[in-house]
This record gives structure tokens, sequence and C-alpha cells, in this order.
């Protein structure tokens, strides 16, 4: 009994610290997605916001700081998105695909500029970086500790997603934005700001993907490298896609790759299975999700297609 | 028809004066004039691509004239976007509807206007308000249905109410019987009606003179941009306004000799199918089609004609029925098996079904034929052969610019990309054609051009099936007009014998009078 | 007048701009940091032009390149994105590597089965997603990202298998047999100064010749370009787009898995464990874009790639970081991305200067 508790406390504990950064991203992505805008730069989005995190955690040692600034890293890099696909009708994936190179590259490049050729930043002390909740208030280890004992953002995005929630359905932007993404042309001739609409959703998704990009090195690990950011961004637009393009699926979806993560970090720690195939189980069971219950997505109609204003 | 005026002439609401739209070197609006009094209905008459709608969305704020005034209510006006229309009280219904289709009624008729408490968007009291707008001039719609779930009428009515909810005191209607029944056009007439004597001015666009002599009191014609006239609309007649409109006398009626029909070519019976809603819209439909004669197929867009068509040229499965031409079985073949038994098609939607708009000219006069000779040989395409052909149709049919065989399709005009498909289709001759909307959206030119070339195919003693949405057309084509409402075939009419009241009133569900 | 305009249409016109803005931006960033453009330029073009067998590097690396750009463009003229060109080419490097080490063949059936067999498994990974999407109307772009990964653990597991691993440690399968190598003859290698020199290059613009007629020539081409373009239109012209969009898959898959077998069977003899995803699928995107989308084209794009990639290995050397590399990628993309705005712009402008 015992051994079963410990072990669906770490459990718990690996989801939360695998789920939040996908989160945040796949809630980024439903923004962008829904009004219109295919972001597949969210990849390179969130290096940059991992390589600001850093950087910015080790000089100012306070985590929240370094968090935010983070975040809008990620935005100038969904504005340059914004001007190339909204004001310059790019390809939007070519766009993106363009984002996923200069963003990391980028991240890499200032790395060496700053840290003496290094492409790894210096590792930062607990200070740097985000708060934890209850930090000593639980004894180390203890189930207790594994559930409640996390970085409070892990526990806050799902608050965010609630907030998405309301936002998508509730308020007056969320109703622009779900309209501008099936007929910007009936958007525009009730007076609504097609541009305007999308270049926010845009923004705020690179926005969320920084700073779900600057959780995996100011909570998961403490330090910038290279790899630090593989595959997330992808994973969080399959989680989209999967979640049907809503905050509430992008959480469900989300969800059930944290916790596929943390079987894997699990498993992967009692060397019963090679750790390689263990790490396939979130993709295979995605794929099998798929195939089973979830079937055709309906697209945002006017997804991907550059909006041209008449006059 | 004992039609009320409620035009106030004394009250000038919106006046137009010179207007020029240039879009690149094309001049769409070339010194345009326009006014309209308050509680008048005010006709626009023009042929497609005569820059009616142009001069519209200049109205409604969508276009920046290049020059010109606008006045309303005697003040000059400069819009900037919709919006500044939509504030000063000028309001237009798209001829392609502009609703959000998951959306609700109620949700896109306060659309960017929504009523908010607090942060939240308030739904009931948007809900109240769209409810006392329908009462007040007895549109009836269901605030909660999605768009998705509508009818066309129901479609055109929210569009109206959006107009209103934002306080137009102009309503702009773009063509606005297109696809409605001839019942449905006569409520839409009396909603017009309640909304002038509400003090409100109706501008109509439209090219069906009918129209305009049952509705306006003043009627602005237009022609390749140009203005050329205002009418009072009870001092002309149809044949004027048609002249005025085309710029020369028209004979709207159609030269054919009198139809010999022989054998069935195509046989259809008791046809059941659903839509992609997986409602039931074939019910037990029966049709056949002769050799050398056009079967017209009349009724309101969503009867299941669109479905009908899908099935006989292999895009739709059925559910169960019989379908033969000249005795072999076409029931739920492949496309390919269909073409190859002898049923080939115009469709509906040109740039959807008809052709691959990236691809050249030439290319798209090949679609069905590309592999085999003598445009291929042994998996490798021959251009020159390829080029051969399209030169000949495209002299042959008269395709314009000539010389553009090797240019993507997508750059020619609309008439002409339909030329490219009456070509391919009329070159394939098959036993049967069949014809759908053909002339949507082209001017008077083209539609003789396509008329010319159905009949000429029936001469041949070929079978033609004629799908439209526009009786005009049917009537002036068909020499035995079917009618199709909720499924099924409801009636019979010979082509000479087609009285238009009649034929309304079968598309609208009633039973022949005998 | 009409020869200007001609220019100011070209593809090439727009693609070059994009190129030396690319620099440019690259410019600007290496200045920031400290470090003069002249010198880092001036040693990515040394790196690349100063002796012959550098230019064979480049071709090295330029192989693969220009496999997976042929996939990717070849599935943008057929309408469907792969962006799982990555997995294709990982599981086809893993093919020809299994069967390069452990089966004993003669020459010439080995070399053509490691070939073939990458070319399948690129193919039969790819027509997985195809399937997915006709059977079961998943999106591609969405099982691609999830083929991607499944085949980089899978390549990692297999690599640590006991029955290709290395011998002598380290995180690599050990050496294929000499009989599956694409290696030049010795001679023409030592005349070239370069142990790697391979037929990989030969191979790749081969296959952009073939694609090229297969897209521009046949009713193949036809008939996955009329699905790609306008499926309903297809459909209703009687070409069945399932078998087309699989068919279409299928052959860019394999292209892809050939790019992996031209990296084991020529450039590194052996496949080492993955830390990060290769690239070589993403950099086929950017080599696809460069190029047109025009298989002829992406040979250029790809040899300009690899050079980029070969020189700025070299860059390390005069302390500037490889990676304004991807910079200057990363800004050739999105020029030309939005090259379509300077077209009308120049339009006008030679309007203008015409009236």
């Amino acid at each position: 009994m015992d051994v079963i508790i410990k072990n669906l406390g770490l459990l718990i504990n690996a989801t939360l610290i695998a789920t939040p950064p996908l989160l945040l991203a796949a809630l980024g992505s439903c923004f962008s997605e829904r009004s219109g805008v295919v972001n597949i730069g969210i990849e390179g989005m969130m290096t940059i916001g991992a390589f600001v995190g850093a950087v910015t955690g080790l000089a100012t040692e306070n985590g929240w700081i370094a968090f935010f600034t983070a975040g809008l890293a990620g935005a100038l890099f969904g504005l340059i998105l914004a001007i190339a696909c909204i004001s310059f009708h790019a390809d939007q994936t070519i766009a993106g695909t363009a984002i996923n190179f200069l963003a990391p590259g980028l991240a890499v490049f200032l790395c060496k500029a700053l840290y003496n050729n290094s492409s790894d930043t210096p590792a930062m002390s607990p200070s740097c970086k985000l708060p934890k909740l209850f930090e000593g208030v639980f004894p180390s280890g203890s189930f207790w500790a594994n559930v409640l004992n996390v970085y409070s953002v892990a526990y806050l995005v799902f608050v965010l997603a609630a907030v998405c929630w309301f936002v998508f359905y509730k308020t007056k932007f969320g109703t622009h934005l779900r309209a501008v993404g099936e007929h910007p042309e009936a958007c525009e001739s009730l007076g609504i700001d097609v541009y305007r609409v999308r270049y926010i959703c845009v923004i705020l998704s690179g926005l969320l993907s920084g700073m779900g990009g600057a959780f995996v090195t100011l909570a998961t690990i403490n330090q910038f490298r290279p790899n630090v950011i593989v595959g997330q961004g992808f994973i969080a637009i399959a989680a989209v896609i999967f979640g049907k393009f809503s905050p509430e699926g992008a959480l469900k979806a989300c969800l059930l790759f944290g916790i596929c993560s943390g079987v894997k970090s699990l498993a992967g720690s009692s060397n019963l299975v090679s750790p390689n195939l263990i790490s396939m189980i979130p993709y295979v069971v995605t794929i099998l999700a798929l195939i089973l219950f979830v079937g055709r997505a309906r697209t945002p109609a006017a997804n991907g297609k550059p909006f041209i204003k008449s006059r | 028809m004992g039609r009320v005026s409620h035009m106030d002439e004394n009250k000038v609401v919106i006046c137009m004066k010179n207007i020029v739209k240039k879009f690149g070197d094309f001049t769409a609006n070339d010194h345009i004039n326009l006014t309209v009094h308050k509680g008048e209905v005010h006709a626009i008459l023009g042929e497609n691509g005569a820059g009616k709608s142009t001069m519209m969305n200049v109205l409604c704020g969508l276009y920046k004239p290049t020059s010109g005034q606008i006045f309303v209510n005697g003040r000059e006006v400069q819009f900037s976007s919709p919006k500044d229309a939509i504030d000063i009280g000028i309001g237009m219904v798209h001829q392609h509807f502009m609703l959000i289709q998951p959306f609700t009624v109620t949700e896109n008729i306060v659309l960017g206007m929504e009523p908010v408490r607090g942060i939240k968007v308030d739904r009931d009291s948007a809900r109240k308000k769209v409810m006392e707008l329908s009462e007040r001039y007895d549109m009836k719609i269901d605030p909660d249905a999605r768009i998705e779930d509508i009818s066309v009428g129901m479609q055109q009515r929210v569009e109206i109410l959006k107009v209103l909810y934002r306080g137009a005191d102009t309503v702009i209607l773009d063509e606005p019987t297109a696809s409605l029944t001839p019942q449905e056009i006569e409520g839409l007439m009396k909603i017009i009606e309640n909304l002038t004597e509400d003090g409100k001015s109706i501008i109509l666009i439209t090219h069906k003179l009918k129209e305009i002599t049952a509705s306006s009191d003043n009627c602005t014609i237009i022609r390749q941009g140009k203005y050329i006239d205002t009418v009072k609309v009870a001092e002309v007649n149809e044949n004027e306004l048609a002249a005025m409109m085309v710029g020369r006398d028209v004979n709207f009626k159609v030269e054919k000799k009198e139809a010999d029909p022989g054998e069935v070519v195509l046989d259809v019976r008791n046809i059941h199918a659903r839509d992609y809603r997986n409602v039931e819209i074939l019910k037990g439909l029966s049709l056949n089609v002769r050799e050398g004669e056009i079967v017209g197929l009349a009724g309101v867009d969503g009867n299941g004609q669109t479905e009908l068509v899908e099935i006989l040229t292999g895009l739709r499965k059925a559910e169960s029925g019989e379908a033969t031409l000249l005795g072999k079985d076409v029931f739920n073949k492949s496309p390919k098996e269909i073409f190859e038994s002898g049923i080939s098609s115009i469709p509906a939607d040109r740039q959807k079904h008809g052709l691959v708009l990236e691809f050249s000219v030439e290319d798209n006069m090949i679609l069905q034929h590309f592999d085999e000779p003598p445009y291929a040989s042994k998996k490798f395409l021959n251009r020159k052969a390829i080029r051969e052909h399209a030169s000949k149709l495209m002299d042959q049919y008269d395709i314009r610019p000539r010389g553009s065989e090797g240019n993507p399709a997508g750059t020619l005009s609309g008439g002409n990309q339909q030329k490219v498909i009456i070509s391919r289709e009329v070159t394939n001759d098959k036993e049967l054609l069949i014809a759908v909307n053909p002339t949507r959206g082209l001017d008077v030119g083209a539609i003789e051009f396509v008329h010319k070339y159905l009949v000429e195919q029936r001469n041949k003693n070929r079978a033609v099936l004629l799908v439209s949405f526009e009786l005009d057309e049917i009537m002036s084509l068909s020499d035995r007009i079917e009618v199709i409402f909720d499924g099924r075939i409801t009636g019979s009419v010979s082509g000479k014998k087609a009285d238009e009241k009649e034929l309304g009133f079968m598309m609208a569900g009633g039973k022949k009078h005998e | 007048m009409s020869r200007k305009k001609s220019v100011f249409e070209s593809n090439a016109f727009y693609t070059v701009l994009a190129i030396a803005a690319g620099f440019v931006i690259g410019a600007v960033f290496l200045q920031v940091a400290g470090i003069s453009p002249v010198i880092a330029y001036g040693k990515l073009l040394n790196s690349v032009f100063s002796k012959p067998k550098y230019l064979v590097w480049t071709l090295i690396y330029a192989s693969p390149l220009i496999f997976t750009g042929l996939s990717v463009a070849f599935s943008f003229r057929t309408g469907v994105f792969n962006i799982g060109a990555e997995g294709q080419y990982v599981v086809g490097a893993l093919a020809a590597c299994s069967i390069g080490i452990l089966l004993k063949l003669p020459v010439w059936i080995h070399i053509p089965l490691c070939i073939l067999a990458a070319a399948a498994a690129g193919a039969v990974w790819s027509l997985l997603v195809g399937l997915l999407k006709v059977k079961r109307g998943i999106h591609e772009v969405l099982s691609f990202i999830m083929f991607n990964w499944i085949a980089f653990y899978l390549s990692n597991y297999v690599v640590n298998l006991k029955a290709i691993h290395s011998e002598n440690g380290g995180e690599a399968t050990r050496d294929i047999q000499e009989t599956a190598r694409i290696l030049f003859p010795e001679s023409l290698r030592d005349l070239l100064g370069c142990s790697s020199a391979n037929w990989g290059f030969i191979l790749a613009v081969l296959a952009a010749v073939l694609i090229w007629i297969v897209i521009e020539k046949t009713t193949l081409g036809y008939k996955l370009k009329a699905v790609g373009f306008n499926s309903n239109a297809a459909l209703y012209a009687g070409i069945n787009s399932e078998h087309s969009i699989l068919t279409a898959l299928g052959i860019s898959g394999a292209l892809a898995g050939l790019g992996g077998a031209v990296q084991i069977l020529g450039m590194s003899g052996r496949l080492s464990q993955f830390a990060g995803q290769e690239g070589f699928g993403f950099e086929g995107i950017t080599v696809a874009l460069i190029g047109a989308s025009s298989p002829i084209g992406c040979i250029f794009s790809g040899i300009f790639y690899g050079a980029m990639k070969y020189g700025g290995s070299k860059l390390s050397i005069v302390k500037a970081p490889s990676e304004v590399v991807d910079i200057i990628m990363g800004c050739v993309i999105l020029f030309i991305a939005i090259s379509g705005i300077f077209r009308g712009l120049f339009r006008k402008l030679v309007k203008k200067g015409g009236k």
C-alpha cells in the first residue's frame, strides 16, 4: 500500500513537471489557431523563452521576473510571425518554419556570445528559479511533498486554462477571435478589426510559449542547453489539434501527455524495459487515442488562410 | 400588385456623386450617381460585372472610393471602415451571406455589438433584443439555432436583422432573391414593405426586372461601370429597362425547334439518400430523361437537387434505388465508371469541381482524358497533342484571351472559365449531359452562349438534364419541367405550358392544379 | 520593358534577394556580439571554396539535404505537407545501417538492398500517416509529429541492441560492412583528398532529375498534382484521391528514407544515438522552400545549405558561433515567405517607371 501511494505521489509530481510547459504553449496555440493563424513556430518561441528565462533568472535572481521576461521574448517572436503572416500575407507554415530556425539559433548564438562561447548557461541556484508552493512544510520525499510542494506555476497553469476557457466562450474578445477564425470577411463587414484581433492572438501565443519554455529552465532543470526544448512545441501543436482547437480540449490532451511522461520517468528509473521504448509511450498513446476516440477535428474555417483587407 | 409607396420625396437620405473606384488599371465604377429618399425602395439594375456590388461596397464602407462624394442626410461623409457606415445608419446584406456557420442566430446578429455585463457577454439581453426586433418586423427566426442548421430563407432574415440591430436606416440588399422560392420572395417583399413603412430606405441590387417593377419606386441603371440613368419605375416597362441594362435590344426567348424525344436515356427509380448531416434528403425520387430533350429540374435550393446530381455523377452514395443509362447500371458507381458509361456534367461550382485553377487551361481541358491517347502514351504526357486540342477548343468556343493555353485557368474571367468547362463537357459528347446552374454569375452574352450549346446538344439527339435555381432559365430552355420538392418529384409539366405561378406553387410543396 | 519585368517576376530573383538580406541580418548579429562579420563570413567562404576537397565535403553535406528537400518539395507539389521527413530519414538510416551491418553479401547486392530497404522504410513510415489521414481523417501534421518522435526513440532503441551496437563502447552502432559502403574508389578519394567522398551526390542529382520528370512529364505527376491542387475537381474527373494521396506520401517518404541511406552508406558508415532530432527533415523544408519546390531547384538549394552547414562547422575556429547559420537560414525563409509583398511593390515600380 505504501509503495502504491509513494509511486502515485511520484507520478503526480512528474506529471506536474511535464504538463505546464506543454499546456502553456498549447493554450497560446489555441488563441492563434482559433483566430485563423497556424503557428508552427511554437517550438522556436519556447526555446527563446527558455534561454531568456535562464539569463534573466541568473541576472535578477528573481524567478517571476525571469518568467515574465521570457514571455516577452516569446511575444517578440509572436510579433515577427504576426507581421509576416497578417500584414505581409506570408504562408503561415513557411513563416513558422523560419521562426523555428531563427529563434533557437539566436538563443544559442547569444548564449555563446554571453557565456564565453559556451552553449550552456551556468546552472542557477534555487533562489534564481521559480518558487515552490510549500518549501519545507512536508518531509521531503513524502506523498504530500510530491503532490503539493511543486512549483506554484504548475498549479497556476490549470487556473490559466480555466481563464482561457472563460475568455474564449464568455467574453466579447473571445467571441470575436472565434468569429475571425471562421469568417474574417463577415467580421470586417461588421466593423471588427480582423488584423487587430489576429495580432493580439498571435502575440499571446508567443507570450505563453515563451513562458512555457521558461518553465523548463526555471523549474524543471536549472540552466539553458541547446536541446532543452526537444519537441515540446510540436507536441503542444499536436495537443491543440487533438483537443479540437479548444482550451478545454488542449488541457485534456496536455494532461494525457503529462501523465504519459510521468509514467515514462517512473518506469525509466526501474530499468525493466528499455528507456527508449518507454519514451515512445506518449506518442503511441496519442496515435491510438486518435484512432479509437477522436476522429476528425473540425479546423476553424479560415485557419491558415491569409486575410487580405478589401478597400 | 397593390404596392403602397412610402417614399418621402422631400427627404434625401443618401446621395452619391461622381463616385469613381479603380482597382489597379481597371475602373469598376466610373462616375456613378445615386439619390435615395426616405422610405424609398431604390433598385440598382445592371448585368453581372457592371459594378453594382462595387458601388454598394463603397457605400457600406468596405471600399474607399478613388474619387467622388457621399452625402448622408445632407452632410458629406467619409468612411474609413464598415463600422463608420454602420454608425451612420447604412447596413448591407451581402449576396453571399456573411454568417459564422457554427455560431447561433443570436450570436451572429449581435456580433461586434454584443451587449455586455461586466466583462461577460450578456446573452439573455442579446436574445431579448433580437426577439423584439424579429417581432417588430414580423421576421420569423429561431434565435438559438446554429446557422448551419437553418434554411436559406431564415439565413437571409438573420442577415437583415443583423443590419437592423445596428440601427440601420438604409438597408442595402444585394441580389436578395437569388435562392428563394417565389413564395419566399413574396415574404421578402412583405418585409421590405414593413421596413419602408417604418421609414427605412431600401436599396435593392438585382438583375431581375420583374422584381423591380413589383417593388421599387425608382431604378438606377449602370452598365460597364458607368451611370446610365435613373428612372421612375412606374413610367417604364420591362423591355425598356432591359434595353438600358444591356445597351441593346435583347431577346430573352431561346430559339429552338420542336423537341422530338426518343428512347429513355437516364432512368432513375426510387432513390433514397442522406445528406452530410445524415438527414434523409432524397425520399424515393424517380426521374427519366429521353434522347433529344432538355429536362429542367425546378426547385428551391436544398430540396435534394445537389444530392441527386452528386449521386448521378458518383460523388455521393445513395442508400437505395436504381439508376440506369441506356440499360447500363450507373447506381452507386465511381465517378470514372459513370463517366465512361456515358454521363458528363457541368458542375454547379466551377471553381470547386469544374476546374483545377492552378492548372493551365490546356491541362484543364483533358481532365478526364489525361491518361489516354493522344494526350498520353506509355505514362508520359504528349504536350503537343494537348496544346493542339486546347487551341482548337479555344477557337471553336471563343475562349479569351486567345493564346492563353499555358496560363493557369484561374487567370481567366468567370465567363471564360465556364466556357472552358462547357467546351470540355460538350466535346466529351456523352449520351447524357447534366448541367447545374450553368449560367450562374455570367453576363448576358455568355448566358446566350451557354444556352445555345445546351440546345445544340439536344438537337444532336443527346439527353440534357438541366438543374437550375433560376426559374426563368428552366422555363426558357426545358422541353419538360420536373419539380423537385422535399426529396421527391412532385409535379411534371411540359415546357411550353409552364406557368410561373403554378411552378412556384409546386416548388413550395403545393399540388398541381388540375 | 518586358525583360525587366521578367526579372522581377522570377522566383530566383527574390531567392537571391532573400539570401542577401539573410546575410546582412546575420552580420548585424555578429557585429552586436563583437565578432567581425568580415572575418566570420571570410572564414565561411574560405572553408567552402579555398580547396577542392572542401567543395567535395560541401557536396557530401548536401547529399542527404537534397534528398529530404526533394521529399518535402514533392509533398508540397502534391498538396500535402510532409513535416515528417525527419522521421522517414531516421527509419531510412536505421534500415540501411542494420542491413549494412547484419548481412554479408556481395557489393552488387548489398548496396542496392540497403538503398531499397531505406526507401521502403521511409515510404512505410509515411504511408502509415497517409492511411491514418485517408481512413480515419487524422490531421497529417499531427501524426507526422508523433511518428517523428517514435522513429527517434525506435532508432535509439535499435542502436543500443547488442546485435549491432559498437563493441568498443560509445553511443553508436558498429561500422557497416565495406560491401555496403558507397564510397568512391580509393584512388579517386585520394585524388580528391577526402576519405568520405562518395556516390551520394550523384544519386541525389539522379533522384532530382527523376522526380522532375515524374512531376512535369508523366500522367502520374498530372494525377498527383490535380489531387494536390483541387481534390474535389480531381474526384469529379474520376481520379481516385485516396490512392493519389497515398502514392504521393509513399514517394515523398521514400525520398527522405534515401537521404538516410546516403548519409549512412556514404559519409558516416554507422548510426549514432541521437541526443536531439537530427534536423535533416526540418532542413529539408528549408531546402524545398529555397528551391521553390522545384526538384532541380532543390539541387542548388541543397548545395547552398550543405555549404552553409559545412562552412558553419568551421566558424568556431574564429570564435564565431556556428548558430549564425541558423539565424541566416531563418531570415532567408522569412524573407522568401514575405516576398509576395515585394513582388507587388516591384510590379508597381516597374509600371510607374514605364509610364
